[in-house]
């Protein structure tokens, strides 16, 4: 059941996007192969965690999931449609632009865009749920790294999403801003919001848990819970990054 | 110059030198109006829609920004003589005509400097307003309002490089006296009549308006820095 | 903020407009010559004629071959310049009514008190303009086909001087009106032929002098017409008419005679005088 983490007393009334299925799922840009045969699934629950290193096309995943992208071949499915509801997707890209604004502005921009009426205090509920309580007038463009990627994740929330796309929400951040933005995120995944994470911090991956989609060269090398692919990963590739190599 | 006369209080005290400067002002401010009607728009469109030519679009905006205000004046003349296409309008030799040659002076330089503030704006926020699902409409309603300081900005150059010219509003207005005769073509006029001290004061005041402007301009950014970052 | 800048651009617009647009009713465009303007003549005698008719007298002051231009293109109601034979021209095509004399001053040869060319003080402008010719003295020609060039290069044709070949770095053609062309002379120490009229009121007269005058071909007639409302109908053909009545009317030419500086008469009216 999911409490409403982001919804304040408007009842949302959309068909679930989940399972989000990619099926053979390739994409190329420029005559280049970024993803090839894509093939596995989001389904409801604990966090979706894409591993891999840097230029794997973990972003690139996340963005077909977004429906920001269209495959170049392959499938993708949401509860067995072609496209998704609209409304029930939200992303946290890397590096999130801020707009030119007060924090609260930002915000409201989002509900507007996401077509929530946007009332003083859903915008104060919604920077609550980041910790960024009090900060309505400050100028978005002022606030320090965390504090702007936590920005950006209320700007998220603000679509009341079934699934949120994260895009190394971390990877520009000191471990207290780390801390402070995986608090938020594990608080999300309980209320019962779909996490889709990507990241290249074995560390993080190990606190956040849930399962595991480890990707290398665009492919997918291995596929399993968290605990599983962490205690015993069945495939090469994953032994030696899980052991720190860094030419995998 | 003797310090008594380097400034001819008594002249810039007269009714004359206000009806003068309240002319320039009015038609270089309709002018900038007008100006941010017609540029405004144009420049969005250059800086948000691919269309064939928009390169060259971009060339040509950029290339009239020093259109010399005297090739505007002449084809402006041109056009509205009463021997020419417009000339029932019966426009030329009066201030309307000289609304419309700043309008057309200034237009390239607000709509090629709108373009560049929109399209990098538009490229920082690319990217956010797809992720967010925003609309055509409230792109470009969100572009322009978060990029006002700039644009104002642009609007006060325009201003100023209308202000400052003369080659326009002479050969369109014809500097008649009490009628067509701002600043700019006064200095030019008393000139020639030698009174160069008065000449001299004119061209202070004009300066001082121009400065004006440059600061507060730059005030505008400066509260924009501050406030919204 | 846009709404008050908006605003204050609305008003600005509209005072500028609203002047204009209340003396549209009455207004007539004269085509006139820098010399008439510089020296300060039509900031006299409009005002009367206004007070007296009405009619708002907005002069373009240009050279009097621009003027006529003017004329031919429409954009004058009136022409009233200083030229005889362009003015005869002007009428033979047709493009203006009738011709009226108005009145006349003098040309002079202003020039440095230095007087390189050593024709201070003689009353031959002929020999004075060899004179300066043969030394190669620094001379400013107005060049703009206006009324004094005119009569500037005629001058040169009496004193058989063919300028058009003679002319060397002494002589600049500076493309421009009176006053420009005085402060030219002023600023590099030139001869200049000038009329009376804006010699008298001009302001930057450093150390020029009149060098020469009095001579009986330097002459000045100014002539006014009416632009011919068959090949212009926009001519406001009724208000310039009651302009050129009032200029050689007695009264007209009672406020060009009152014109003076220094209590210096600068152009003598001779409305009646048949042969002007």
């Amino acid at each position: 059941m999911r409490d409403d983490v982001a919804s304040i007393g408007v009842m949302r009334d959309r068909p679930s996007d989940l399972p989000i299925r990619f099926e053979a799922v390739d994409y190329r840009a420029a005559s280049f192969a970024i993803l090839s045969g894509v093939t596995f699934d989001i389904g409801p629950g604990a966090p979706t965690l894409l591993l891999g290193p840097n230029g794997s096309g973990k972003t690139t995943l996340l963005k077909l999931g977004m429906e920001l992208l269209t495959p170049s071949g392959g499938r993708l499915t949401f509860a067995g449609r072609q496209a998704s509801a609209g409304s029930g997707t939200a992303i946290v890209l890397q590096k999130p632009a801020m707009m030119r604004r007060s924090v609260a502005a930002n915000i409201s921009f989002a509900l507007a865009a996401a077509r929530r009426p946007a009332y003083p205090n859903v915008v104060a509920h919604l920077l609550d749920q980041v910790g960024l309580a009090g900060f309505e007038h400050r100028p978005a463009r002022r606030l320090s790294g965390g504090e702007q990627q936590r920005l950006a994740l209320a700007r998220a929330l603000a679509r009341d999403p079934e699934v949120l796309f994260l895009d190394e929400p971390t990877a520009s951040l000191d471990p207290a801003g780390t801390k402070g933005v995986e608090d938020i995120i594990v608080r999300i995944a309980h209320a019962g919001v779909k996490i889709v994470m990507a990241t290249h911090d074995l560390g993080q991956a190990r606190r956040l848990g849930g399962d595991v989609v480890f990707l290398v060269a665009g492919r997918v090398i291995e596929q399993a819970p968290a605990p599983d692919f962490f205690a015993s990963p069945s495939t090469d590739e994953a032994r030696r990054f899980l052991a720190g190599d860094l030419v995998i | 110059m003797e310090a008594a006369g380097a400034f001819d209080l008594l002249w810039l005290a007269d009714a004359n030198l206000f009806a003068i400067v309240r002319l320039s002002l009015g038609i270089t401010l309709a002018a900038t109006f007008f100006a941010a009607l017609l540029g405004m728009p144009l420049g969005a469109f250059a800086a948000l829609v691919r269309f064939r030519g928009r390169e060259a679009l971009i060339v040509v905006l950029n290339a009239f920004m020093g259109l010399p205000p005297v090739v505007v004046g002449l084809c402006v003349f041109l056009l509205l003589s009463r021997s020419g296409p417009l000339g029932q309008l019966g426009l030329l030799f009066t201030p309307t005509a000289m609304v419309v040659a700043q309008t057309v002076l200034i237009s390239p330089i607000v709509a090629a400097l709108a373009r560049q503030v929109i399209e990098d704006l538009w490229a920082e926020y690319c990217d956010e307003f797809n992720a967010m699902r925003v609309g055509p409409v409230a792109r470009v309603a969100a572009l322009l309002w978060d990029a006002r300081f700039s644009l104002v900005t642009i609007l006060l150059a325009g201003f100023g490089r209308a202000a400052a010219e003369v080659g326009a509003v002479i050969i369109v207005g014809g500097n008649i006296e009490g009628f067509t005769r701002v600043m700019t073509t006064t200095i030019a006029l008393e000139t020639s009549k030698g009174n160069l001290t008065l000449a001299v004061s004119l061209g202070v005041v004009l300066i001082a308006l121009i400065m004006t402007i440059n600061a507060l301009a730059w005030s505008i950014r400066r509260w924009s820095e501050k406030h919204a970052g | 903020m846009w709404v008050r800048a908006l605003v204050c651009a609305l008003a600005a617009l509209a005072t500028a407009v609203s002047v204009p647009v209340l003396a549209q009713e009455k207004s007539i465009v004269v085509a006139s010559t820098t010399s008439t303007e510089d020296s300060g003549l039509f900031g006299h005698i409009l005002p009367l004629f206004k007070a007296k008719s009405g009619i708002d007298v907005r002069v373009v002051a240009q050279g009097t071959g621009q003027a006529l231009d003017t004329g031919r293109r429409g954009d004058a109601d009136v022409v009233f310049v200083h030229a005889r034979p362009a003015e005869e021209k002007f009428l033979a095509e047709g493009q203006g009514v009738k011709r009226f004399p108005v009145m006349y001053n003098d040309f002079i040869l202003v020039g440095p008190k230095s007087d390189p060319a050593g024709v201070k003080g003689t009353k031959d402008i002929l020999a004075a303009l060899k004179a300066i010719k043969d030394q190669q003295a620094e001379f400013i020609s107005r060049g703009d086909r206006s009324g004094t060039h005119q009569a500037e290069l005629k001058l040169w044709q009496l004193a058989s001087i063919d300028i058009a070949a003679a002319k060397g770095p002494w002589y600049k053609d500076i493309g421009q009106g009176m006053g420009a062309a005085l402060n030219a002379a002023s600023a590099t120490g030139a001869y200049v032929l000038s009329d009376r009229g804006t010699w008298l009121s001009f302001k930057n007269k450093g150390d020029l002098v009149i060098a020469v005058e009095g001579d009986k071909r330097l002459f000045n007639q100014y002539g006014v017409m009416l632009v011919n409302p068959e090949k212009h109908p926009i001519v406001k053909k009724e208000l310039g008419q009651q302009f050129i009545d009032w200029l050689i009317s007695p009264e007209g030419q009672k406020a060009i005679a009152d014109y003076k500086i220094n209590g210096e008469q600068l152009f003598y009216p001779n409305a009646n005088d048949p042969s002007a």
